[in-house]
């Protein structure tokens, strides 16, 4: 079966894995590794260098902000409400005044720390549960699979929305929902992941060679089954984007005097077909932003698995 | 056949006590239900405690629990704090979430398929690159960014679609909100079918069926179909839970009072039977929807046999 699956891949396949063997025997070799393979293969996608670039750029803006930004993305000015673009306010005010641009650019924070902060819980919570469960298997992987199943059988929005409201709005409630309700998927994709990868040959070789239970999945089984959680990570900070953003329009994630792109959305809804400025720039960040971890999720999972392409 | 649905349905029960003991026990800590039924006024102490023993709200958690899946049990979801039956909430609301989510079922099976079968027949050709392109970029927009533009569009300047939906939601009405609901998941399906259909396409039984003269047309329904389909309709299949309770923002910005509604209110004004009761049956209808396509599995491919 081994054998049937490697001549599958074809040729280039078979020598990344004898090339990780390699690794994982002795000293990285002076060829090309399976990271350089894959690093090689992500970097020829158009589409993938499009995706880091604007997640660079998002990185960038948000850091920068202050520098960036042309006004207080706080500061009413009520003699100027619902301006036009212009070239004091590049786009628009809002009904209070605000100046959109600099709102914006602030609401990239948000959508920053919101995305990585759940996501990185999520893989948290879902590779300590995923690991454990696939590597034990048995009682502790039925046990913690039907926890799975429980947090999977529930629509991510709702149970945010309750979470949000025991702990009151602000970013950190809004992290911890998302994460909470994200850690399922992780798991799964992991625990499956390393079942196929905990009956390798190497893994036999470095039990028999006496290495303990967390060293084996921690050098051993992990660097090899987290491959199949990468790019989905890459797509889901997308999707967190998505739902913080979907939160603040519903009006119940970060507070409304906030820069953030959901708020600026929902408060431009009376003004549509009038002021079609109002949603339309927040929106653009939101999908720009969206598209770009798309894009890297997509270009990850074709240069990890160049078979599925 | 007969013993595996019987292992499911059992490793279901674990699963459904589990998930309505959390949004039971989330929602009561959300606050205390018998001020929220006040409103600004201080409650009467004396009346506050008939509501309390009524309600069962002096008891430990999990006796509530265990009295309100009784009740649950025999058909009872309890009264909204406005008076109002629960199950009619439930008679209002279901089945217009119900026409919403199969029209947007409709949407995914007809463009999602037509679209990933086009592509994935046509692999690395410029067709299949512009498809996936567009499935990632679908991908990317927010329902509540999709929803105003076509809402507006639509409803208002072309003026085609009512904006709005009448509370009695007739299936014309909720065509433009269904293919709202149904964007993202009608990008993955034309992903899943493209993917399945290109890899199927290079099967050994494909290559038969051409080599032994078949048209193409009769190759590509009859043999490559009919095999590529099984993962997209298992994706569907799923899809229906999770549509029935994510049509939050859909249902708010059409103003569509299915369950997504119904939800959303109960959650803001604290009304825990409510949310209990409807979290419950969407619960119950996910994991029936994920056991039907386990069993669909079967009867779609043969080699697939549960011990």
């Amino acid at each position: 079966m081994t054998e049937l699956t490697k001549s599958d891949q074809g040729p280039d396949a078979a020598t990344a894995q004898s090339a990780v063997a390699n690794n994982t025997a002795e000293p990285a070799p002076a060829r090309i590794t399976q990271w350089g393979e894959i690093r090689h293969r992500f970097m020829a996608n158009r589409l993938a260098v499009v995706g880091l670039v604007l997640v660079a750029l998002l990185f960038a803006i948000a850091a920068a902000a202050p520098l960036i930004a042309t006004h207080d993305p706080y500061a009413q000015d009520l003699t100027n409400t619902l301006a036009d673009p212009s070239g004091d306010h590049w786009f628009g005010t809002d009904a209070l005044g605000r100046d959109q641009f600099s709102r914006i650019i602030y609401g990239s924070r948000i959508a920053v720390v919101v995305g990585l902060a759940s996501i990185f819980l999520a893989c948290l919570i879902g590779c300590v549960l995923g690991a454990l469960s696939g590597y034990f298997g048995k009682a502790i992987d039925s046990a913690i699979m039907r926890v799975a199943d429980i947090f999977f059988a529930f629509p991510l929005l709702i149970g945010a929305i309750v979470i949000i409201l025991v702990m009151g709005r602000g970013v950190l409630p809004v992290i911890i929902s998302l994460g909470v309700f994200s850690w399922a998927t992780v798991a799964r994709l992991l625990r499956s992941s390393i079942l196929s990868v905990r009956e390798m040959d190497y893994v036999t070789a470095a039990r028999a060679l006496g290495a303990g239970t967390s060293r084996i999945i921690l050098r051993h089984i992990m660097p090899n089954s987290i491959a199949a959680v990468m790019s989905y990570v890459s797509f889901s900070v997308g999707t967190a984007v998505v739902a913080e953003a979907s939160l603040s329009f519903l009006g119940i994630g970060v507070s409304p005097e906030v820069p953030e792109w959901g708020n600026m959305i929902s408060s431009a809804r009376d003004f549509l077909g009038v002021k079609d400025f109002l949603w339309a720039y927040p929106s653009a960040a939101i999908v720009l932003t969206v598209l770009g971890f798309v894009f890297v999720g997509d270009g990850l999972r074709d240069a990890l698995d160049p078979k599925l392409r | 056949m007969g013993r595996y649905v019987i292992r499911r349905l059992l490793q279901m029960v674990p699963v459904f006590i589990g998930s309505t003991f959390l949004i039971f026990f989330m929602v009561y800590a959300l606050g205390d239900p018998v001020a929220a039924l006040f409103g600004d006024k201080a409650p009467d102490p004396a009346t506050a405690a008939r509501i309390r023993r009524e309600l069962y709200l002096d008891e430990p958690l999990w006796k509530q629990y265990g009295h309100y899946m009784g009740q649950i049990l025999s058909g009872d979801f309890g009264t909204a704090f406005n008076g109002q039956k629960v199950t009619e909430l439930m008679a209002d609301a279901f089945p217009v979430t119900l026409r919403l989510t199969l029209v947007a079922i409709l949407f995914e099976i007809v463009i999602g398929i037509t679209l990933g079968v086009l592509s994935g027949l046509r692999r690395g050709r410029s067709v299949d690159t512009s498809v996936l392109l567009l499935t990632l970029i679908v991908v990317s927009i927010p329902t509540f960014v999709s929803g105003y533009v076509l809402q507006y569009l639509f409803g208002v300047k072309w003026g085609i679609v009512s904006p709005s939906v009448s509370p009695e939601a007739p299936f014309d009405e909720l065509l433009l909100p269904g293919i709202v609901l149904a964007l993202t998941s009608l990008a993955y399906v034309t992903r899943l079918s493209r993917t399945s259909i290109a890899e199927n396409s290079r099967a050994d039984y494909v290559r038969t069926a051409v080599a032994k003269g078949l048209p193409r047309r009769r190759v590509v329904t009859r043999h490559l179909l009919r095999n590529s389909l099984i993962p997209v309709v298992t994706f569907i299949g799923t899809d229906v839970g999770a549509l029935m309770g994510g049509a939050i923002v859909t249902e708010r910005i059409f103003n569509i009072h299915g369950v997504g509604f119904q939800l959303y209110q109960g959650i803001l004004r604290q009304n825990s039977p409510t949310v209990v009761g409807f979290v419950t049956i969407l619960v119950i209808v996910f994991l029936l929807a994920n056991l039907f396509v386990d069993l669909l599995y079967a009867v779609l491919d043969p080699r697939i046999r549960y011990a």
